[in-house]
C-alpha cells in the first residue's frame, strides 16, 4: 500500500506557473503514473488558463472541487508560501507538501498554530517531497534512482536521502515510500509521525531514518520506536563534526545551548534499539544486515 | 543574523523596554564626550562584539571619573577580546557602548527562543541572572521557569505575572515587569527575532526593572521584510570567507582541518565532513553549493577553499539528481583549470549520467582522483592530504 500517496492520489500544484513549479510539475507528471495524478494547478491571476494541459484554478478550493485533488504541492516563493499552506489547510486537503525553502519561522509558527483542529497533514517546508516508487513522485527528487520495494526512508535532508536510496539500490533493496521532512525548525510531519505510518504499513518491512544536528525530533522518534516499533530501524545522524552555534545550511541544523548534537542523538537512538552507523557510506549495508 | 548590544537596546527601547542610558562610540574621544553628556559619576565601558562572555574576557569595565573613562576606552578599543564564544583567535573590539552605571539590587535572566518541540515561542526566566545560563540549566534546572507563548494571543498578563513572581521580583515591581516582558515579546515577534536574551535584567535599588544587557538574533529568512535590521549587519564580526561565499549564494563555514569539501546539499555536506573525520582526516570547511550548481558557482567555491593556507586536498562529493553529473563534471574541470589547482582533487560523482561525468573527468588530462563511493572518496582524500 505504501504510505500517504500512491498511484491513485490526485495532486494540485500551488505555484504551477513559476519556473520551479513548471519544471518540477513536468518532471513529476512524466514519472510513473504522474500523467493521471497531476490534475490541477493554482494561480489566483491565471484561472481558466492551463499549464501543458493541466487546468489552472484561482483557488485551492476551486481546484479541489473541479479536479478532485486532495493533495497539493507548493512551490510558491517564501514570502507567500505560509499563506499558501493556510489556504490548502482551510480547503480541507488531506496532505500538503511544501517544497519552498526560506519561509520565515514566524510565518510557520502561525501556520502550524492555525492547522490545529484541521485534518491536513503537512510535509516540509524546505524539503525534497515524497515518492512512492514506480507509482507517483511529488517533489524534486530524481525519480529514476528509486525502485519499488519494501524499505521506508525518512530524512531531514535532500541529497543525503538520495544517497541512502542509492545505497539501498546497491543492496538490491527497493523502497515502499521515501519522505524528506525538511530542514526547518518549525515544520509538519516529524520523524516520529512518519515512523508510525511505516509501522502500520503492510508494504514496509524496515526503515532507514536519516537525521541531522539540531532539535530533538530524532530522540522523540527513537523513544517511540523503543516502545512501539515492530520493524527494524537503522539510523544515521549527519553533523558529528559540526561546530556548535553555526547554522549548517538548513535553518534547523544548528547546535544551540549544547543541545541537538549528533553524539547525543546517536546515543539515544542506540539505547532505544535503533541500529545506528556513524559511517554515512554504510546505511544500505547496515539495513541489509538487519533483514533475514 | 546577529547585532551588537547597543543596537539591540535601541530596538528594545522603541518597544518600550527600559534600558540604562547609553551612547555608542567608535573612538576614545567619543567615549569621553559621551560620558560627560550622560552625566553622573559612574559609567560602564562595554566592548561591542557579537560574542558573549565579554565581561570575563575583560571587555566590560566600570569607570568613576572621566579620566578613567578615557583610560579604559583606550584600553578596550582595539583590543583582541578572547571569550568562550570567540574561539582562541578572539575578536578585535571596534565599537564601545558607554552607559550610565546602575544601582543593582538583584540580577535576573530573561530569554526568548523558538521552541521546536512545541512550535511556540518560549519565554525562559530565572532568578539566577548574570551567570552562564546554560550552566544554570544544567546544574539547577528547577531555577529556570518557562512559558510557551500563544502566537495569536501573545504573552498574557497572568503568565507574565507568574514568571515575575517566580524569579523573585518584588510585589511592587510586578506590574512594571509584566509590561517589560510583554514589550519584549512584542519586540521579538515584530522584528522576526530568533533569540532575545536579557542577562542580566536587574532590579534596581528603588525596585525598578532595567535591561542591563541585551542580545538579539534574527531569522535570516525574514530579513527581506526588515531592511532596517538588515542594515545593522556588521561585516567586521563575520568570517571574510563566509561573507565572500554569501555573495555567490554558497553556504560556507570555515573549520580547522585541511581537507576542503565541495558538496551539493547541506545534509550530504555534513555527512561528507563526518566521513572524512571517520577515516582519520579533518575537514577544512562546510560547503553546500546548493541544487542549482553552475560551472561558475563551482569555480567560485574552488577559489574560496583555495584561500585557506592550510588546505592539503579537496574532496568533491556530488549526488547528481536533477543536476546531471556530466554538467557537474564539466564545471569541476573548468574550475580546476581556471584556478590552477595546487592540491590533490578527489571527485566522487553519483546519480544521473554518472558514467558520462566520470568520462569527462578522466579525459580532462587533469590529475583528478576519481572515487567510486563516499567511503572510497574519504579514504583517498585523507591519504592525499597526508601525502603532500
Amino acid at each position: 500500500m505504501a504510505i500517504l500517496i500512491d498511484k491513485n492520489t490526485r495532486v494540485m500544484t500551488q505555484g504551477i506557473t513559476g519556473k520551479t513549479g513548471q519544471f518540477h510539475t513536468r518532471m513529476c507528471r512524466d514519472y510513473a503514473n504522474g500523467r493521471n495524478c497531476f490534475v490541477a494547478g493554482v494561480n489566483p491571476k491565471k484561472p481558466g488558463e492551463d499549464f501543458e494541459g493541466i487546468p489552472i484554478y484561482a483557488t485551492v478550493k476551486e481546484a479541489k472541487q473541479a479536479s478532485g485533488a486532495t493533495v497539493s504541492v507548493i512551490y510558491v516563493p517564501p514570502p507567500f508560501a505560509a499563506a499558501a499552506i493556510d489556504e490548502a489547510v482551510e480547503a480541507g486537503l488531506d496532505l500538503v507538501i511544501c517544497i519552498t525553502e526560506g519561509i520565515p519561522v514566524r510565518d510557520m509558527l502561525r501556520t502550524r498554530y492555525k492547522m490545529q483542529g484541521w485534518k491536513t497533514r503537512l510535509i516540509g517546508p524546505n524539503c525534497p517531497g515524497i515518492i512512492t516508487p514506480d507509482e507517483i513522485k511529488i517533489g524534486i527528487m530524481p525519480g529514476h534512482i528509486h525502485k519499488k520495494g519494501r524499505i521506508g526512508v525518512v530524512s531531514r535532508s535532500g541529497t543525503l536521502t538520495y544517497e541512502a536510496v542509492a545505497q539501498l539500490m546497491e543492496q538490491g533493496l527497493g523502497q515502499s515510500t521515501c519522505i524528506g521532512i525538511g530542514g526547518d525548525p518549525v515544520n509538519g510531519l516529524k520523524h516520529l509521525d512518519v515512523m508510525q505510518l511505516f509501522n502500520n504499513d503492510d508494504a514496509t518491512d524496515a526503515v532507514v531514518m536519516v537525521g541531522e544536528i539540531g532539535g530533538s525530533d530524532e530522540e522523540d522518534c527513537a523513544r517511540w520506536v523503543r516502545d512501539n516499533m515492530q520493524k527494524p530501524v537503522v539510523g544515521f545522524i549527519a553533523g558529528v563534526t559540526a561546530p556548535a552555534g553555526k547554522r549548517m545550511g538548513h535553518a534547523g541544523a544548528i547546535i544551540s545551548g549544547g543541545k541537538g548534537t549528533a553524539q547525543e542523538k546517536l546515543a539515544v537512538m542506540e539505547e532505544c534499539g535503533i541500529k545506528v552507523t556513524r559511517n554515512p557510506a554504510e546505511m544500505g549495508k547496515l539495513l541489509k544486515s538487519m533483514l533475514r | 543574523m546577529k547585532i551588537h548590544e547597543y543596537q539591540a537596546k535601541e530596538i528594545l527601547r522603541e518597544f518600550g523596554v527600559a534600558t540604562p542610558r547609553g551612547i555608542a562610540c567608535f573612538s576614545v574621544d567619543q567615549a569621553v564626550a559621551a560620558a560627560s553628556k550622560l552625566g553622573g559619576s559612574v559609567w560602564v565601558v562595554k566592548a561591542q562584539i557579537h560574542a558573549g562572555g565579554r565581561g570575563k574576557g575583560g571587555g566590560v569595565k566600570v569607570a568613576s571619573s572621566l579620566a578613567e573613562v578615557r583610560q579604559l576606552a583606550a584600553k578596550i578599543l582595539g583590543m583582541t577580546l578572547v571569550t568562550h564564544q570567540t574561539g582562541a583567535h578572539g575578536q578585535v573590539v571596534r565599537r564601545l557602548l558607554l552607559e550610565q552605571g546602575a544601582d543593582i539590587k538583584k540580577e535576573l535572566y530573561i530569554g526568548m527562543v523558538v521552541d521546536r518541540g512545541s512550535q511556540r515561542v518560549c519565554l525562559m526566566a530565572s532568578s539566577e541572572g548574570g551567570m552562564d545560563i546554560e550552566q544554570v540549566a544544567f546544574s539547577t534546572p528547577e531555577k529556570i521557569h518557562k512559558v510557551l507563548i500563544d502566537p495569536l494571543a501573545g504573552l498574557i498578563d497572568q503568565d507574565a505575572d507568574d514568571i515575575a513572581r517566580k524569579i523573585g521580583v518584588a510585589e511592587s515591581a510586578v506590574i512594571e515587569t509584566r509590561a517589560l516582558l510583554k514589550n519584549l515579546y512584542r519586540a521579538f515577534d515584530n522584528t522576526d527575532a530568533s533569540l532575545v536574551e536579557i542577562n542580566p535584567l536587574i532590579l534596581t535599588a528603588d525596585d525598578h526593572v532595567l535591561a542591563l544587557d541585551a542580545k538579539m538574533n534574527f531569522d535570516d529568512n525574514a530579513l527581506f521584510r526588515h531592511p532596517e535590521i538588515a542594515a545593522l549587519r556588521d561585516l567586521d564580526e563575520e568570517d571574510p570567507a563566509e561573507i565572500e561565499a554569501s555573495k555567490y549564494d554558497l553556504s560556507y563555514i570555515s573549520l580547522d582541518g585541511n581537507i576542503g569539501c565541495l558538496v551539493n546539499g547541506a545534509g550530504l555536506a555534513m555527512a561528507t565532513m563526518d566521513i572524512i573525520k571517520l577515516y582519520g582526516g579533518s575537514p577544512a570547511n562546510f560547503l553546500d553549493v546548493g541544487g542549482g550548481a553552475t560551472a561558475e558557482k563551482v569555480a567560485e567555491a574552488f577559489k574560496l577553499m583555495l584561500r585557506n593556507p592550510k588546505l592539503q586536498a579537496i574532496l568533491v562529493n556530488i549526488f547528481g539528481g536533477i543536476m546531471k553529473c556530466d554538467v557537474i563534471a564539466e564545471g569541476v574541470v573548468a574550475a580546476a583549470r581556471e584556478v590552477q589547482l595546487s592540491v590533490p582533487l578527489v571527485v566522487r560523482l553519483e546519480g544521473t549520467n554518472v558514467d558520462l561525468g566520470k568520462k569527462i573527468l578522466a579525459e580532462s588530462g587533469l590529475p583528478i582522483i576519481s572515487a567510486s563511493n563516499m567511503a572510497d572518496a574519504a579514504e583517498k582524500a585523507v591519504t592525499a592530504a597526508r601525502g603532500v
